[in-house]
């Protein structure tokens, strides 16, 4: 085997092949997280509502989402869409979708330790002024919950950026896929899977140090 | 004619009977000081009385209206009844000022600045003026409970309730605190307080109350309660607290 040549990777290569790829990357990542976080948060008041009968169908739904892996959730749901909508869904749009309903299942469960994290006082505090239970949830619990989870959130969103790259069992172009592309027509699959790693693993590293400066800050506003 | 009034109010949690057959009144303008040990149940009882704990039997009635009836608007009700915790409660994720306007914008529904001219009178008046712009945590524990009695004035309250308002400060601090409530108390404000302030409940209060296992076990004027407390068990409370 010839050492390695790096030599294909130019900017020309990155707008043909790669830019596409990382905007769907970010586009899917972005969303999945906004829709994930806001559905998520939806299952956990559900969840604590008291109410069995809202409770128990959101934890069911949160618990079967966490127990099957998301490769096959990907597939079953690419797979299965277009009998229940008569027409195939594209590839990104199925990703996206299913992405968003996946990951609300864990962002769930991380707002829903958040809202435990908010006192029972904050809660009194807030009913005594007179507001409602949906005024009390939205701006007083919510905001603390949020806040206090803000580094857990952000490391699950790292955690959902790389799991972005599974979208290659469908068939979706992402940023996995434009690097097997372009591996694929410059005859260098081993430099273009190296040099994906490499751009996972800088953008990953930089979310982390932000994510861990967050923590401090935090921990000091506490 | 009666601001509060509780009529033999029971309270369980699971099969623990934490509230037995409660009964009594607060009258407009007086002020009435609920005593007790730990455990007795008196932050419970004053939590009924704006239905911030559900009960299960018995009747609270503010202002002619009945708290655990099925078609009482609470929150509407809660408005009116400025309540004041142990632990302060302010919103930590708010400022000093927004943390008085919250109340008064999404609940009363002033205008931003009536709420905010409003705040900081109030803010004036507990003499924390230029403590507008921080937030909670940047306070002594004497100025956050001055800002949360400032915030439940806000709401310009028919009647005040406060469970145990300087038993979580440092004892520089209480003196701060109980000045605004003595003023309150002498302009004419309605006030049900849960305290262990004797100092205060001899400056102000009408009636005091003492508490023991869920019951009330004495409601009698200040003077008589001081005077000669009946129960023994109220004697003990009060030959504990006073010789600390
Ligand atoms: N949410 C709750 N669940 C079960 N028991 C409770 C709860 N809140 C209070 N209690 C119990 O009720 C009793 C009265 O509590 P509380 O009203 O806080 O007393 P106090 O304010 O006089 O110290 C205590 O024995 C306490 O353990
Ligand atoms: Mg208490």
């Amino acid at each position: 085997m010839s050492a390695l040549d790096l030599s294909f990777f130019n900017a020309d290569l990155v707008r043909q092949f790669l830019w596409n790829g990382f905007v769907f990357s970010i586009q899917l990542t972005l969303v999945a997280m906004a829709g994930g976080i806001l559905i998520g948060t939806l299952l956990a008041l559900l969840r604590l509502s008291g109410r069995s009968w809202l409770a128990l169908p959101a934890a069911a739904y949160v618990n079967t989402m966490r127990s099957v892996p998301l490769v096959m959730v990907i597939l079953w749901f690419f797979l299965l869409i277009p009998f229940v909508i008569g027409r195939p869904l594209g590839a990104e749009w199925s990703a996206i979708i299913t992405f968003t309903l996946f990951e609300a299942a864990y962002y769930s469960e991380i707002m829903r330790a958040g809202i435990q994290s908010v006192s029972r006082g904050q809660v009194y505090a807030g009913n005594a002024l007179g507001l409602t239970y949906f005024q009390t949830m939205r701006l007083i619990v919510l905001p603390q919950a949020f806040r206090n989870m803000l580094p857990v959130l952000l490391t699950q969103t790292i955690i959902l950026f790389q799991d972005t790259s599974l979208v290659y069992a469908i068939g979706a172009y992402d940023l996995l896929k434009g690097f097997e592309t372009a591996g694929k027509n410059f005859n260098r699959p081993v430099e273009a899977y190296l040099l994906a790693a490499a751009v996972y693993f800088v953008i990953c590293y930089a979310l982390s140090s932000v994510v861990k400066q967050l923590q401090t800050r935090i921990a000091i506003a506490r | 004619m009666a601001m509060i009034e509780m009529k033999n109010l029971s309270k369980w949690y699971g099969s623990f009977q934490v509230l037995k057959d409660c009964s009594t009144r607060v009258d407009r303008g007086e002020v009435v000081v609920v005593c007790g040990p730990s455990g007795s149940g008196k932050s419970t009882l004053i939590k009924c009385v704006n239905a911030l704990e559900r009960f299960q039997q018995g009747e609270v009635i503010i202002d002619g209206i009945s708290v655990g009836a099925p078609g009482t608007d609470l929150p509407r009700l809660r408005a009116r009844v400025g309540m004041v915790f142990q632990h302060f409660e302010l919103f930590p994720h708010l400022s000093i000022m927004e943390n008085l306007t919250l109340g008064q914008i999404r609940v009363l529904g002033r205008g931003a600045d009536e709420a905010r001219d409003k705040g900081v009178k109030l803010l004036e008046r507990v003499g924390l003026r230029e403590q507008a712009e921080k937030f909670p945590g940047q306070l002594s524990g004497g100025q956050q409970q001055r800002v949360a009695i400032a915030r439940a004035l806000a709401m310009d309250p028919m009647c005040m309730l406060f469970d145990e308002p300087t038993s979580a400060l440092d004892p520089e601090m209480i003196n701060e605190v109980l000045d605004v409530m003595v003023e309150l108390a002498q302009e004419g404000m309605t006030m049900m307080c849960v305290s262990h302030e004797m100092g205060f409940a001899r400056k102000v209060a009408n009636r005091v109350i003492f508490m023991d296992r869920g019951e009330i076990v004495e409601d009698a004027l200040k003077e008589d309660f001081f005077g000669k407390p009946r129960s023994e068990r109220a004697q003990q409370f009060l030959s504990k607290i006073l010789h600390h």
